[in-house]
This record gives C-alpha cells, structure tokens and sequence, in this order.
C-alpha cells in the first residue's frame, strides 16, 4: 500500500489530484489518503477526510511507502516507523499554508537525507513512478534528543536558565 | 521524609498545549520530561485522547490568527481552563493555543516554555516571535537560529 497523507488542518487539492490522476493513469488499486479538508475528490484512490490516530498509525504500519505534505507530523512519523517518505511543500502563494515553511523544512530534511521531495505536481508523478527508489532513513526513537528534555526538565524543577 | 530517590523536586502542574499534527506529534515527544509531575494536556482534536491515555485532557477549538471570533473563543475556553488547572509551568510547542496559554500563564503567575515548531527551519515562527518576551524559556530547535539575545538551542525533539 502507498499510503498519502496531507494532514488534518487545511486542503492541499494540487497534491490530492496529481495522486489521484496518476493512480488513475496507472492504475493503481493499492493508494490510500487521508485528504483532510482537501476539497477534490478522488476518483481513484481510496481516501478518507481524517483518520484517528490508532487507524492513522495501523495505516502507516500497512504502507510500503509513505507520500504527504512536508509537514512535521508526517516526517517524524516516517521517522519513527522507519518508513521511507516522499514529501511534496505546500506552497505560501497558492495560499496552501501560511508561508514557505514547507518548502524550507522540505529542503532541509532532504538535506539531512531523511525524505526524498517533489517541488510540484509534476515531479510528484514522475517521482511516484520511481517510488522504488525511496529509501528509508534511519529509524529515530520515540522521545526528544537527552539534552532538550535535561533542559526542560531542569526548567521544570526550578533551575535557573541562563 | 520520602525515602524515594526520585523526583528530587516538589511535583509540579504542568500545562502541555499544542495544536493538531506536527506540533502535537513534537509535544509528545517531550513527555519523558514531565515524569513526576502532573500534567494536563490541552489541545485540538478530540482524538488525541487516545494518545495521552490516562492523563488530564482538555479540548479547546482551533484558531488561526484571521480568524477573531475564534481566538476569542479560544483564548475564553483556555483561560477557563487555566483557571482551574492553575499551573506551575506552561509548555508548548505551538502554534496558536500555546501562545495564549503562555500569555495567561504569566498572568496567572506561571514560569513558561516555548518550544518553537522544529518545522521553522530558516526563521521563528510568527507566533514564536509574538511570545518572545513572555516566554521565561524560549527555544528553537536549530542551532544557526539561536543567538545572543535571541531563542536559545537546547536540541530538538529528534
């Protein structure tokens, strides 16, 4: 299974289409989205508005591949379940999320050889016909580096902080 | 005397705030830091529930800042629940609801903690700027962020 996800919070059509179109070019049966509230509808992948986190994470346990925004919450769930990611950035001005954050934290993370990234529409077809070629990246444990948590900790208990 | 070697300090009420995906994903992360205290976490979508089991849970709704009556109604809801909590310590990992509830927190005479989103690689958030000064811990997660005067690195939630 590919399992797609764009998040929860706000639509992302131009990722759910291009899916969608290229599931249907190829035919492929084995796509599911969580498509939160993306207003296109697809015609040939399975999908679903939101899922709760236990069907959220039994998804991802299924999924061979993972495709979604490069949002934070799906990185670091790839991340964790050692599952390769495929992510695409929503773009500031086409209004699909506050700013270009997206494609910034995309970058970086391509960088750090933890997703692989479609820019657009269009390199996410060509990708996703090269899905094979996504590779895992290390898998990470559950909790924050020791050092954030030491800090936070100690701020917690009442230790000065520089 | 407690004879028990830990926690070495008084339990504290914590507040863990964050809205849905990234940032609820990156505040569970912290949860290990929260041992031996009482913790209440506030957030966004009823179905988190499952991920904090057994724990104090509270929703509020979801705001951004276009959107003025539900910030107030936001911010009605958290300082309801803040009231009753009465928290030692606010956290949060953003973006919204952490920064209303840092700004109630010191209010209410809390010490707080911001924890900007690991996702705001090249700049602060927006919101993360705003809480800046009512933040007594203010944080990024990248090192080339962090500046004299500015948020501080500690690590990340990686």
């Amino acid at each position: 299974m590919i399992f797609v996800t764009v998040g929860a919070q706000m639509p992302f059509d131009r990722m759910v289409r291009a899916v969608d179109e290229w599931a249907g070019e190829r035919r492929r049966g084995d796509v599911f989205a969580q498509i939160g509230p993306t207003e296109w509808r697809p015609g040939h992948v399975k999908w679903t508005q939101f899922l709760q986190p236990p069907e959220f994470a039994q998804r991802v346990a299924e999924a061979k591949v993972i495709v979604a925004h490069a949002g934070m919450g799906s990185i670091i769930t790839a991340m964790t379940t050692g599952k390769p990611i495929l992510v695409m950035p929503r773009r500031g001005e086409l209004k699909e999320t506050r700013n270009d954050h997206q494609l910034a934290t995309a970058q970086r993370f391509l960088e750090l050889g933890k997703v692989a990234v479609a820019f657009d529409e269009n390199e996410l077809k060509d990708r996703l016909d090269r899905l094979d070629e996504v590779a895992a990246a290390g898998r990470v444990g559950p909790w924050a580096s020791e050092s954030l948590l030491s800090t936070v900790r100690g701020f917690i208990s009442g230790e000065k902080t520089p | 005397m407690n004879s028990r070697a830990s926690p070495q300090t008084e339990p504290k009420r914590i507040l863990a705030i964050a809205s849905g995906g990234g940032h609820w994903v990156q505040l569970l992360r912290l949860r290990p830091a929260f041992e031996g205290h009482r913790v209440t976490y506030v957030t966004v979508n009823e179905g988190y529930r499952t991920d904090v089991a057994g724990e104090r849970f509270h929703l509020i709704n979801d705001a951004t800042r276009w959107d003025k009556f539900g910030l107030l109604k936001m911010g009605l809801r958290l300082a309801w629940i803040m009231a009753r909590t009465r928290p030692h310590v606010v956290i949060s990992t953003g973006a919204a609801p952490g920064y209303f509830a840092i700004r109630l927190g010191r209010i209410l005479g809390a010490r707080t903690v911001w924890i900007d989103s690991i996702a705001n690689v090249e700049r602060l958030s927006m919101t993360g700027t705003l809480v800046r000064e009512h933040a007594d811990l203010w944080l990024t997660q990248w090192a080339h962020l962090a500046e004299e005067g500015g948020p501080r690195y500690a690590g990340s939630v990686l």
